[in-house]
Order: C-alpha cells, then sequence, then structure tokens
C-alpha cells in the first residue's frame, strides 16, 4: 500500500510540473498550449536517448530541457503573426507530429516497441529498496524549487506584464511592453519546464514508448490547472492532487460496486470526472485559489485625514 | 513636436484618410474634432503606431516615427489612452500603473533572481510614484481594487494615469469625455490643463464641444478623411464650412 501510494505520488509529482508550465504559459499569459503530451514526449525522449547514450543523467536533464524549450520558442514565434487561437491548432498539431516522429522513426525511438533500460540518477548509490521514496523526493525538490521560482517571478514586474498581455496585448504595447518578446520568453520557459518534466518522467519509467504520451495528458493538466485556480500556483498543486485522488481513488468503485465490470467503471470513471469539473466550475468558476494581486496599505488612517479637514476649516 | 504629414489609409475600398496633417506643438493641447466617420480615430491609431499608413509621415522632434512599433514609441514618450477604456481589468488599479513604468529589471527573469535589491527598490519608487498620481486625481482609495471594478469615467482616469507613469512627452486622447458624467469630465478637464502646465503635449480628440472650448490651444477639424480647416476655438465654430460639415452638407 505504501509502494502504491509512493508512486501515485510520484505520477502527481510529474503532473504538476506540467502543471506549472501550464500555468505560466496559459493561466498567467494566456497562451494556450495543447500540445503539452507532444512537448512532454520530446523531453522524456531526448532525456532517455541522451541517458542512454551515456551522458549522464544531470545532462540529460539539461538536454531535455533545452530542446523543449527551444521547440515552445519556435512554436511560439511560428504563431506571432496568427491570432491567439491558431496558437492553440498549431500546438495540437506539433504534438500530433512529434508522436508521429516518435512511432514511425524506429531507427532512433524503437517505434512502439519504446526505449528500455533508462539510467536513473543516483541509481547505486541509494540502496534498491528505498529508491522510489529518494526518487519522490527529489521529484519534491525540483517542485519546491520550480514553484518558490515561479511564484516569485510571478509576484515580478515581468510577471505584472505577462499578466497585462493576457488581458491586452494592446494595451500593453502601447504602454512599451514589447510583446513578441515576452510570449516567446514565457513559452521558451514554460518549455524548459516540461522538458525537466519529461526527463524525469522517462528517469521514473526507465522504460518509455508512445502510448504514455496520449492527448489524455493533456487534459488532466488542464484540469489540474483549472480546478485549482488559473495562475495560482499554489492552487494548482491542490488541484493536481484533487485530480489524482479522483482518478486513482475511483478505481477503488469496483470493490464497493460489484455490479459493474472492469470496463464500465473505467468509463464511469471519466464520467465522474467530468462531472467534477463541470460542477466546479458552476459553482466556482475562479478554482480554488485566485490569482495573486499587488495589495498595498491603505493610505492614512481615518482620523489623520479628520485632523487635517478640522485644520483646514479653522484656518 | 510632433508632426503628421500627407497620411492617407484606406480599408478595402474605403479611404479612411486622405492626406491628412496636423501638428501638435510643445506644450499645448491640440484638438481633433469632426463628424463621425471623419478618420479622426484613424488619425490616432496612425500617430499610436497600431496603423500602418498607405503614405504619408509622422514626425516626432524630428524623427521619422511611421514604421515605429507602439511599444517604442511608448519608450520615446509618446502614449495614448483609448475611446472606449481598456483597462486590464484582472490587475489591480495599482499594478495597471506600475505595468506603465518604463526600465524596470524586474522584466527581466534573471534580474528578478539575481540583482533582487534593484529589482525591489526601483518597484518602490514606482510604487510611490503611482500612489502620487492616484493621489492627485482622487483614486488612491481604489488602489488595491481591480481595474474592473472601476466606472467609466474613472476607467477614463485610470487610462490617464497609466499614461503619466511613462513620464510621457505627448499624450493622446481619444474621447477623454465620452461616456463620463459631467462632473468628473470637469475633473478630467482639470487634470488635463494642469499636467499641460507642467510640460505635456496633449493631442485630444473629442465630441463634447464644451471640453474643446475649455481646453484647446488649437484644433483641427476633419471631415470624411480629409483636413477641412484649423485655428483657434472661435474660429472654427465662425467658419460656415465647419458648420455645413457637422450637418451633412447643406449646399
Amino acid at each position: 500500500m505504501v509502494s502504491y501510494l509512493v508512486t501515485i505520488l510520484s505520477l502527481v509529482a510529474i503532473i504538476s510540473i506540467l502543471g506549472l508550465a501550464l500555468n505560466l504559459q496559459w493561466g498567467l499569459c494566456g497562451m494556450v498550449n495543447f500540445g503539452i503530451a507532444g512537448f512532454f514526449a520530446l523531453g522524456a525522449y531526448t532525456a532517455a536517448l541522451v541517458d542512454l547514450a551515456g551522458a549522464g543523467t544531470l545532462v540529460a536533464t539539461v538536454a531535455a530541457a533545452a530542446v523543449c524549450g527551444i521547440a515552445c520558442a519556435l512554436v511560439a514565434l511560428v504563431s506571432l503573426r496568427l491570432s491567439d487561437e491558431y496558437l492553440a491548432i498549431l500546438t495540437l498539431g506539433f504534438g500530433e507530429v512529434v508522436r508521429l516522429v516518435v512511432l514511425n522513426e524506429e531507427w532512433l525511438t524503437h517505434g512502439s516497441l519504446g526505449l528500455p533500460g533508462i539510467p536513473r540518477p543516483f541509481w547505486g548509490l541509494i540502496p534498491e529498496e528505498q529508491y522510489e521514496y529518494w526518487f519522490l523526493g527529489m521529484l519534491g525538490g525540483v517542485i519546491l524549487l520550480l514553484f518558490l521560482a515561479l511564484e516569485k517571478l510571478l509576484r515580478s514586474p515581468f510577471g505584472r506584464a505577462i499578466r497585462a498581455v493576457r488581458e491586452d496585448d494592446v494595451v500593453a504595447a502601447t504602454l512599451g511592453k514589447d510583446v513578441v518578446k515576452l510570449r516567446v520568453k514565457v513559452f521558451a520557459l514554460g518549455g524548459v519546464i516540461i522538458g525537466i518534466a519529461g526527463a524525469f518522467h522517462s528517469f521514473y519509467m526507465t522504460y518509455i514508448d508512445p502510448s504514455q504520451f496520449s492527448a489524455i495528458l493533456t487534459a488532466y493538466v488542464f484540469m489540474a490547472v483549472i480546478a485549482g485556480g488559473r495562475a495560482s500556483n499554489s492552487g494548482l498543486l491542490l488541484g493536481s492532487v484533487g485530480l489524482m485522488a479522483v482518478i486513482e481513488g475511483t478505481r477503488f468503485l469496483k470493490d464497493i460496486f460489484n455490479i459493474f465490470d472492469a470496463t464500465q467503471l473505467s468509463a464511469i470513471r471519466l464520467i465522474l470526472i467530468g462531472l467534477g469539473l463541470i460542477l466546479l466550475l458552476i459553482f466556482r468558476p475562479q478554482g480554488c485559489f485566485a490569482e495573486y494581486r499587488l495589495k498595498i496599505k491603505k493610505p492614512e488612517k481615518e482620523p489623520r485625514k479628520a485632523s487635517v479637514q478640522t485644520e483646514t476649516r479653522t484656518t | 513636436m510632433l508632426s503628421v504629414t500627407g497620411v492617407t489609409k484606406a480599408f478595402g475600398g474605403i479611404a479612411a484618410l486622405r492626406e491628412a496633417q496636423f501638428s501638435a506643438d510643445t506644450r499645448r493641447i491640440t484638438g481633433i474634432i469632426g463628424p463621425n466617420g471623419a478618420g479622426k480615430s484613424t488619425l490616432l491609431y496612425v500617430v499610436g503606431g497600431l496603423i500602418t499608413p498607405d503614405a504619408g509621415k509622422v514626425m516626432l522632434d524630428g524623427e521619422d516615427i511611421t514604421e515605429l512599433p507602439p511599444f517604442k514609441r511608448a519608450h520615446l514618450g509618446l502614449v495614448r489612452t483609448f475611446q472606449i477604456s481598456r483597462e486590464l481589468s484582472e490587475l489591480t488599479v495599482l499594478e495597471n500603473l506600475l505595468l506603465a513604468r518604463p526600465g524596470q529589471s524586474g522584466e527581466t527573469i534573471w534580474k528578478n533572481f539575481f540583482l533582487p535589491g534593484r529589482v525591489r527598490a526601483e518597484e518602490e519608487a514606482a510604487i510611490e510614484r503611482a500612489c502620487a498620481i492616484l493621489e492627485r486625481v482622487g483614486l488612491r482609495h481604489l488602489a488595491d481594487n481591480p481595474a474592473r471594478a472601476l466606472s467609466g469615467g474613472q476607467k477614463k482616469l485610470l487610462e490617464l494615469c497609466r499614461a503619466l507613469m511613462i513620464d510621457p512627452k505627448i499624450i493622446l486622447l481619444d474621447e477623454p469625455g465620452a461616456g463620463v458624467s459631467p462632473p468628473m469630465r470637469v475633473q478630467i478637464s482639470e487634470v488635463i490643463r494642469s499636467l499641460r502646465d507642467e510640460g505635456v503635449t496633449f493631442v485630444i480628440i473629442e465630441h463634447d464641444m464644451d471640453m474643446i472650448a475649455r481646453l484647446c490651444d488649437r484644433v483641427y477639424v476633419f471631415a470624411e478623411g480629409k483636413n477641412l480647416t484649423d485655428g483657434s476655438f472661435s474660429d472654427i465654430v465662425a467658419d460656415q464650412r465647419v458648420i455645413d460639415a457637422y450637418l451633412g452638407g447643406l449646399d
């Protein structure tokens, strides 16, 4: 049971990293990314290939981050001359291209057979029976670092500028913001984070094949971001834990309701997830947490204001 | 000084502007009036850089800025407001202002992590300036509210405040009085006039003739995309052509 929980938490952690990336791209800057599964696969395969070539897990992670960052920057650049909706189509198309390349370029990816035996970080240094815990700890560390960095960025003038681009890019431009540069930066940074998630997925699974990167993954990440509260990172973490609890928790329905068979239950699970999301959007459309807004203290207290007024009256 | 010469712009087969020209003297308020469809807003879009003209030139202090993207015009101190307020609704009033502050190190990703002291100092200075501006127009108590919660008139003021944050040389105002209650219109006029006295140049499009009369040092009249006449407000109201243009040309 404990190892089952550790497995689930590791998967939650990887989804959360993807969620942090989407929250930056879509939540803060309004750039829709329907190709998360594709970029994630790109990161995972890059990391796996570099790792299998014997370069080590650190180099593999950096390579995955770099490749995904560049791929995202290029996709963002291509779509810049088009209106916002086209980014959605473009990313969706990109995801499909990655899937087909992975499936068909067998010399590189072994197609549907997948890549086995991906070396893991610190393997051999840690006793094998404890490895899963250490790996979860590592993932926790990565999330913590990313979370702190992104929270800092969210509260910075950079965060403010990209929120402004999301609200109205024309206004942002007339106020002196280089919208093109901001958008490319944000999308590339999101790509770097997706690449890191991909690398950790490869290390965790030690075996990757195209079926692990289906489009439903993109939907899960969107659900986590929407449920948690768009543009809120803490909301996202709660959202991805909640989402995984529902997805995994509903597996146990068959122990309670033994009138359904396994196929019916897997359909019911998706219905329940959909229902949950609809209810959430009806009763709490802004998600669990609201987005950060800068607040300053009230200017001056009422008594002082009153005394100023009496002064002017007496003079 | 801002000068626009020979600007022509057609949308499909419709000529919105034909050889339009005007100049805005430094530290003066220049008004642009004309009946609906005269091309006033198009002209302002050309000056602001959101529309590139088919022909003609926009010069700012002797520099040709016709092809310059809007964000670079803002760096030169040229900023505009919109006819229908475009507040950044999910940002607070204060954040709307802070956004406009030029030269913030914190807009570069790495500087937030490696020069946090500088970023913080700049942010504090920007907040102080923003609060001073908000205090001046009486919006200080709303600083922490999301901008979407403001009234129509307050949104117009917010746009003006936002423009002030870039320490502008020239502010283009597209109908600052539209959809604003009369007392608020007076307040906005007061703010504009006192800013002019401090050295800001204004170009204003407006339908409210009282506001034009009260504010403008020079008025340009446009009709059907062309210059009709220009001069002081008393000159142009005495001009029969202007009256004809507004009444639909009864010749």
